[in-house]
């Protein structure tokens, strides 16, 4: 491809490549070459050799950390998918009030993390939330201390995400379903097949443009949330529901303790790398090696 | 003879701030700090009103929560735009800073004012003292030493207020028979390893707590004591609410101010709840320093002023720093605050009974307790504090690992 091509668009891009070179490749740089350092509460060049990724590694709290994000990621996306997807069907049936329940469906995500972690921090509080309430009124079986139970704390923390998150995949998944040619349905029904059938074998595949999407888009918030569990049990009780992200904002912030900090973020860095990669290379170089052949 | 010296001080030291501020003109000051809650605003402003009388601007930029206010400053240093003065606790927090030489040392104005002669406990020279010079300028004194107790609750009970943690845990399980909760705890990190270190210097003794935060001394560590500490400890989490994780300071000293918990384990900032909730002190509620060997820990805050390329920047920095330790402006301060002033010398007829209490014993230098964090740096204490948490929160986390896992903080020279 001759490099004067489309030189106008690339001369408009310049500005972002430059941005982006310094700011993101030059930042990561940065972190790693700090993370070598044993700086505290600034960042000061005195080398210690990978003495930081050790202690991180002994870390019970790290363990933790990485524990929870895996089960956060992956209860978050697949309950946002499950979820978000019968939202559509269900609201997909041609009901009556359709764009009533749409708006109420869609209404958490409008909201911040932050205000979410708060209102369930109330509702699953057991001295004043849900439990209390279903006490009062004479249930006295009921049981609901998720967040103060340290084994199920982030189950918690996932039903609040997944209470935000649904609608948003359930907007998508509906702009899916409407975009679904009227004819496939007619032929659908001529074969007698089951509607629930034609949902999962038929026209879910079709909607795989709109699944990669919200994919991409819950996994970004998975690796960064932060503020919701700061909000909703700041990482407590003791240190059960902590994230990597969280782990890394303490050490910048109240621990004084940068380098930690920065050896931290470069495994986060790392990680999304590896998780990203395979599917990157598959997605951008093998799909149009295929296509053009 | 120290009544005469410090009846000279308060004479002089007024008169030769006057000269500063009248020898610099007018000043302009931009104060980073964390004090948002009704008192501590209060207090803050009395600083504010004292640095205007002077004739000079005060920019007060006040920012929610410590760790937020301290990294906003270190941000600000580093990026080149310093305030003219920050608060940090009294603790290691701003050693680096100094290290760093980003810091204006005070050591003009501290030796012009005989700062070493008035500033008591010495203990906070030591604090702001680096190679000779002062880097930073104490304001108050804050305490974790105190059991809050609802009187109310052990009336009806028919039981004494308690004056050490033994006698506490005698009579909690009675308390928890009356349907009240006998301990207040706020399951946040600080609150739990706070209540730690309150347990462990009324048990131990704070000589032994000291060769263990400050010496390392694995031997004392494992001598037993300290195990018996993590026991009683224990064992006081078996008398909390199980609404107790995460829930905020206030709202569990409100608990105690209601009658729906017996006693908790906080500083003495607490005190304000009460006041705030119209309660006496002594008659509705009780303070008790717990253990027989009764401590004052020196917590408290201080100012740094970031070192600055402008000459008359500095000057508002001296200024500033004189103004502070001045005893007026540290009477006006410290009674709003509530916390005991940094100074002997300093008025204090409007101390209640407790704060009464914490001025007497501050007098005798035995009492002086120091905390963790005037040893060991915030990466250290919060790592320690980690451990003390998850032991609160798991019992399955034993005794013996946890002995394990702190020995591994200590000998890790965090």
């Amino acid at each position: 491809m001759p490099f004067y091509r489309n030189i106008a668009a690339k001369i408009a891009l310049l500005p972002m490549i430059v941005i982006s070179l310094t700011v993101f490749v030059g930042c990561i740089i940065y972190s790693f070459v700090y993370s070598l350092t044993n700086s505290k509460l600034v960042p000061v060049m005195n080398y210690v050799g990978f003495d930081q990724y050790e202690r991180l590694f002994k870390q019970r709290k790290w363990d933790v950390a990485v524990e929870n994000i895996f089960i956060y990621g992956f209860v978050f996306t697949i309950g946002c998918l499950i979820i978000g997807f019968l939202l559509a069907v269900l609201i997909d049936q041609k009901i009556r009030g359709e764009s009533l329940f749409r708006t109420i469906f869609l209404y958490p995500y409008a909201m911040s993390f932050v205000v979410t972690g708060l209102v369930w921090k109330w509702v699953l509080n057991p001295t004043f939330g849900l439990e209390n309430s279903m006490h009062m009124w004479g249930m006295t079986w009921f049981e609901l201390d998720w967040l103060v139970n340290r084994d199920l704390a982030i189950y918690a923390v996932c039903i609040a995400a997944v209470w935000q998150g649904a609608g948003f995949v359930m907007v998508l998944m509906l702009a899916g379903l409407r975009g679904i040619d009227e004819d496939i349905w007619k032929s659908l029904s001529i074969e007698g097949v089951a509607k629930w059938k034609s949902y999962i074998f038929v026209i879910l595949p079709m909607l795989r443009p709109m699944v990669v999407t919200a994919i991409v888009l819950i996994a970004a918030g998975v690796v960064k949330v932060y503020d919701l569990i700061l909000a909703l049990t700041s990482g407590g009780p003791g240190y059960a529901t902590t994230t990597p992200a969280m782990y890394v904002m303490e050490n910048f912030f109240s621990r004084a303790n940068l380098g930690q900090a920065f050896a931290a973020s470069i495994i986060m860095f790392i990680s999304v790398v590896c998780i990203l990669a395979p599917w990157a290379f598959y997605e951008f170089y093998l799909r149009n090696k295929y296509a053009n052949n | 003879m120290k009544k005469f010296f410090s009846i000279l001080l308060t004479i002089f030291v007024p008169l030769s701030f006057t000269n500063v501020s009248k020898a610099s003109g007018h000043m302009e000051a931009e104060v980073i700090h964390w004090w948002t809650s009704g008192g501590e605003q209060a207090a803050i402003s009395e600083f504010a009103k004292a640095w205007e009388e002077m004739g000079n601007t005060w920019i007060d930029t006040a920012i929610t929560g410590g760790d937020n206010a301290r990294g906003t400053t270190v941000n600000r240093i580093i990026g080149g735009n310093p305030p003219t003065a920050a608060q940090f606790n009294v603790s290691k927090q701003f050693v680096d800073l100094v290290e760093q030489g980003l810091l204006q040392s005070l050591e003009e104005v501290a030796s012009a004012e005989g700062w070493r002669d008035f500033i008591y406990p010495p203990e906070l020279i030591e604090t702001c003292e680096f190679e000779g010079e002062f880097y930073c300028v104490p304001v108050n004194i804050h305490s974790w030493q105190w059991m809050w107790i609802n009187n109310d609750v052990y009336k009806q009970v028919g039981l004494p207020v308690p004056q050490t943690f033994e006698e506490f845990l005698a009579g909690a399980p009675k308390i928890q028979e009356a349907g009240i909760i006998p301990l207040a705890l706020g399951g946040q990190g600080w609150q739990e390893s706070g209540m730690f270190d309150v347990v462990a210097s009324s048990i131990m003794g704070f000589p032994l707590m000291q060769s263990i935060y400050r010496d390392k001394d694995l031997d004392a560590f494992r001598d037993g004591r300290f195990e018996s500490v993590l026991n009683t400890y224990r064992e006081l989490n078996q008398f909390t609410d199980e609404g107790s994780p995460g829930r905020l300071w206030n709202d569990t000293t409100a608990m105690v101010i209601e009658g729906k918990a017996a006693m908790q384990v906080m500083g003495d900032w607490a005190r304000g709840e009460f006041a705030v909730a119209g309660q006496e002190a002594m008659v509705d509620y009780s303070c008790v320093i717990p253990g027989k060997e009764k401590y004052v820990a020196l917590g408290g805050d201080v100012f740094v002023f970031p070192k600055n390329d402008d000459p008359k920047v500095k000057d508002a920095q001296l200024a500033m720093a004189s103004m502070m330790v001045n005893p007026t402006v540290q009477a006006k301060f410290n009674n709003a605050k509530g916390s005991l002033p940094m100074r002997l010398d300093v008025d204090t007829s409007a101390a209640d009974a407790c704060m009464q209490m914490g001025l007497d014993l501050i007098q005798n230098p035995d009492a002086i307790m120091r905390e963790s964090d005037d040893w060991n740096t915030p990466a250290f204490t919060a790592a320690w504090g980690d451990i003390i948490s998850e032991f609160r929160n798991d019992p399955n986390y034993t005794v013996a690992q946890v002995m394990d896992d702190l020995e591994g903080v200590l000998t890790s020279g965090l």
